[in-house]
């Protein structure tokens, strides 16, 4: 998994995105690691810090729109959990990785898209930075 | 049950430094209910770890296990396979748990993971107040159940103290309730407020000898 970026996707809402934005052929980024999800809210912070074990350098979780989880709460803790990750790696040092939680409905590829292009390439700046 | 919180992670690296293979061990009871030391908990602090130490370029394997109650022996003979194969055991469990570990497996340094805080109840989602201070003499009949000794920043038996804010809130802390409020109006509902007009003398604080030891009578 070595220099991946991690997606978790809903596959109420990300996991569709991913797949029409791979039918419209839109670019994204080759890392990019899609996982798919039953809920944004089944990702749990030992899932995203496994991820980092095995290498990736960000990881992206992926849920519905805000008051459109199927489970009803899924991406509102999807988000704390996110964030909670996020506390975790700054604990032991590892303050330069990435964990975002975004919102996407399943017709939006480009939003999909832009999110993984955008995460890349914050990767690629902090890299440089060093 | 019993409240406990994690030690800063600076710590628990320091403690465990030396070793390379290290067993992080949980407790399925009081610390898992507080989100100290579950299952969950031993997973991310392992993770944790690893990511801490492959950062470092030292690696470290860690083993997880997760007892019922890491304070009984026969719960804790459960994972002795687990233990025989480590340098070290880092536990999560209170400090009981942690010496019951120690007690058993002598060769193995056992290392706290947690600070055993003390006795409580959960107030709302991720909020823990200290309930009994564990004197061994027990007040509360006189109290409405509201325990003084803790919950009153200034433990009296005699109170008020004279210093509680408006809507009965604690000088010491305007967040806190202030404790003979709550035991005014507790005896009020029970119709048993002659109890405030009573004077207790200084408690017996040596009601348990430390080391306490209790030996249930056997029918």
């Amino acid at each position: 998994m070595s220099k991946e970026i991690v997606a978790f996707c809903c596959e109420h809402s990300a996991y569709p995105a991913a797949d029409l934005a791979g039918k419209l052929r839109l670019d994204c980024p080759e890392n990019l690691r899609v996982i798919r999800v039953p809920c944004a809210g089944r990702v749990d912070v030992i899932h995203i810090l496994k991820a980092f074990e095995r290498g990736a350098t960000a990881v992206l979780v992926l849920g519905c729109e805000d008051g459109a989880c199927r489970h009803i709460t899924g991406n509102t803790r999807a988000k704390e959990r996110a964030k909670y990750s996020e506390m975790l790696l700054k604990e032991v040092g590892m303050d330069n990785r990435t964990v975002d939680m975004l919102n996407l409905a399943p017709n939006e590829p480009h939003k999909f898209v832009r999110a993984a292009n955008k995460i890349t390439k914050r990767i690629k700046e902090s890299e440089e930075a060093r | 049950m019993i409240i406990a919180e994690r030690k800063p992670m600076e710590e628990i690296k320091q403690l465990i430094a030396p070793y390379k293979k290290v067993l992080v061990a949980g407790c399925g009871t009081c610390v898992t209910v507080c989100w100290v030391g579950g299952e969950k908990e031993v997973a991310i602090l392992a993770s944790q770890l690893k990511l801490a130490r492959s950062a470092e370029g030292n690696e470290i394997v860690t083993l997880e296990a997760t007892v019922e109650r890491q304070c009984e022996r026969e719960m804790v003979a459960e994972i002795k396979d687990k233990v025989a194969e480590v340098e070290a055991v880092l536990s999560l469990a209170c400090g009981s748990g942690v010496q019951t570990m120690a007690e058993m497996f002598e060769d193995k340094p056992v290392f706290p993971a947690v600070n055993t805080t003390f006795i409580g109840m959960p107030e709302k989602e991720g909020l823990w107040v200290e309930m009994c201070g564990a004197c061994g003499d027990c007040f509360l009949d006189r109290t409405g159940g509201v325990c003084p000794i803790v919950r009153c920043a200034k433990g009296l038996l005699n109170g008020p103290c004279g210093g509680t804010r408006k809507g009965g809130k604690c000088e010491i802390d305007p967040e806190k309730d202030c404790a003979w409020v709550l035991i005014y109006r507790r005896l009020e509902k029970q119709g048993r407020l002659d109890l405030m007009r009573k004077y207790y003398a200084p408690k017996n604080f040596r009601a348990v000898k430390r080391p306490g030891k209790v030996q249930a009578v056997k029918a």
